[in-house]
């Protein structure tokens, strides 16, 4: 992990900042985040009827 | 036209008796050609036994992650490396949920936990979450909490779930290779109990976890043996950590063929369109379906994936002249 990467929200893996892995994109449009892009921490994930809430524990709450 | 669609001409749609597992089979086997007639029968059986209504549901998680089951599929088993963790719902909140979904016209909101079966805990919060909802919101409550005993069955009725959820998520003979921390026949057992208690039974499944065709046509001819109230029809999407996770999405027009075929084998069920038609079917097979036997949607989100908005499938209800069931006639 260096100073110009951040964490795909979607698999916890390094990303350049500025940057998505594609199939993860995709794949997001039909997800919420999963893990804190900026600490990799995995979130707490709320999905309700409309709309979606994710905890981080270090980093706090992100809604969609 | 094949013989399979002649006979089921005669004995679906004039006689409203549906198709065995070998009829099924069949359907399922249909070349490419004779889908868009397949699917104009299947059609034609749903609006001559079921109307023209469309019934709109709305899902949410009361609680999410950290089930002790080992189900393939599932991103919520504690047993799998998933990224999903495990969390509750507070009242409020589900509540404000069950608001939300009642303003897209839906008639049903479905209160889902990821359990092997309730424990004392989550009856508790069942209570007093469904009589906040019904205290606020005009809207009919259904729920899905994995193997009930009788008790808590008995519970679920006095508290006033009208609709009790319960997949079976394959056919009996496939059911060993997605699950192994319980059987199908446990499965079948609540759903015997639900079906006593008065409750309406909604039972259904998810194709694509690599049943064959012919497993798919036993699973059609299981579920018509339980004549459910409603049969939910799941395409997989692969959830990642999942033993599933690396498997293909099914084909859309397999997709469509099971769809007229479980129409073919049911025709007079609700036949709901859930989780993984987005990614299987897009926005040409969704209409493809709902002209095709589907005459129910999930709206809005799923429990940890992400659905079209509801405005994009109410739109096309109203483009299609589906019109949405009130829930005057849901009573």
């Amino acid at each position: 992990m260096t100073t110009t990467e951040l964490w795909c929200d979607r698999c916890g893996e390094p990303v350049p900042v500025g940057t998505a892995h594609p199939g993860c994109a995709s794949a997001r449009e039909l997800e919420p985040p999963r893990y804190c892009h900026r600490c990799r921490r995995r979130m707490k994930v709320q999905v309700l009827p409309v709309g979606w809430s994710a905890v981080c524990v270090e980093h706090g709450e992100i809604r969609g | 036209m094949p013989e399979i669609l002649d006979q089921a001409r005669t004995q679906v749609l004039g006689d409203g008796v549906g198709l065995d597992e070998a009829g099924v089979l069949a359907v399922l086997n249909l070349p490419d050609e004779h889908l868009p007639a397949a699917l104009q029968l299947a059609h034609d059986v749903r609006m001559r036994w079921c109307g023209p209504e469309v019934e709109v549901e709305g899902i949410v998680s009361l609680k999410t992650g950290g089930c002790p089951e080992d189900c393939h599929f599932c991103s919520q088993s504690g047993l799998f490396t998933s990224p999903v963790r495990s969390v509750w719902l507070d009242i409020p909140s589900l509540v404000e949920a069950a608001k939300q979904t009642a303003k897209t016209g839906a008639t049903e909101f479905c209160i889902v936990a990821a359990v092997r079966g309730p424990d004392d805990r989550l009856m508790k919060q069942m209570r007093e979450g469904v009589a906040a909802i019904k205290a606020e919101v005009d809207i009919q409550v259904a729920a899905s909490l994995g193997m009930l005993s009788q008790e808590q069955v008995d519970d679920l009725v006095d508290m006033g779930v009208h609709r009790y959820n319960h997949n079976l998520e394959t056919c009996r003979s496939y059911f060993p290779n997605v699950v192994t921390t319980h059987s199908w026949e446990e499965r079948w057992e609540t759903l015997r109990m639900v079906r006593d208690s008065g409750m309406e039974v909604c039972c259904g499944g998810i194709l694509g976890l690599g049943e064959t065709v012919e497993q798919r046509a036993e699973f059609a001819a299981q579920l018509a043996e339980l004549n459910p109230h409603e049969v939910p029809l799941n395409f997989l999407n692969p959830r990642p950590g999942t033993p599933l996770g690396d498997r293909p999405v099914v084909e859309g027009k397999d997709a469509l063929r099971a769809i007229a075929a479980f129409r073919l084998a049911m025709p007079r069920t609700i036949l709901r369109y859930a989780g993984g038609r987005e990614i299987t079917l897009g926005d040409l097979g969704t209409r493809d379906g709902l002209l095709g036997g589907i005459n129910a949607v999930i709206v809005g989100n799923y429990l940890t994936t992400l659905g079209r908005p509801a405005t994009a499938d109410l739109d096309l209800l109203d483009e299609l002249k589906m019109p949405v069931k009130a829930l005057s006639a849901t009573l």
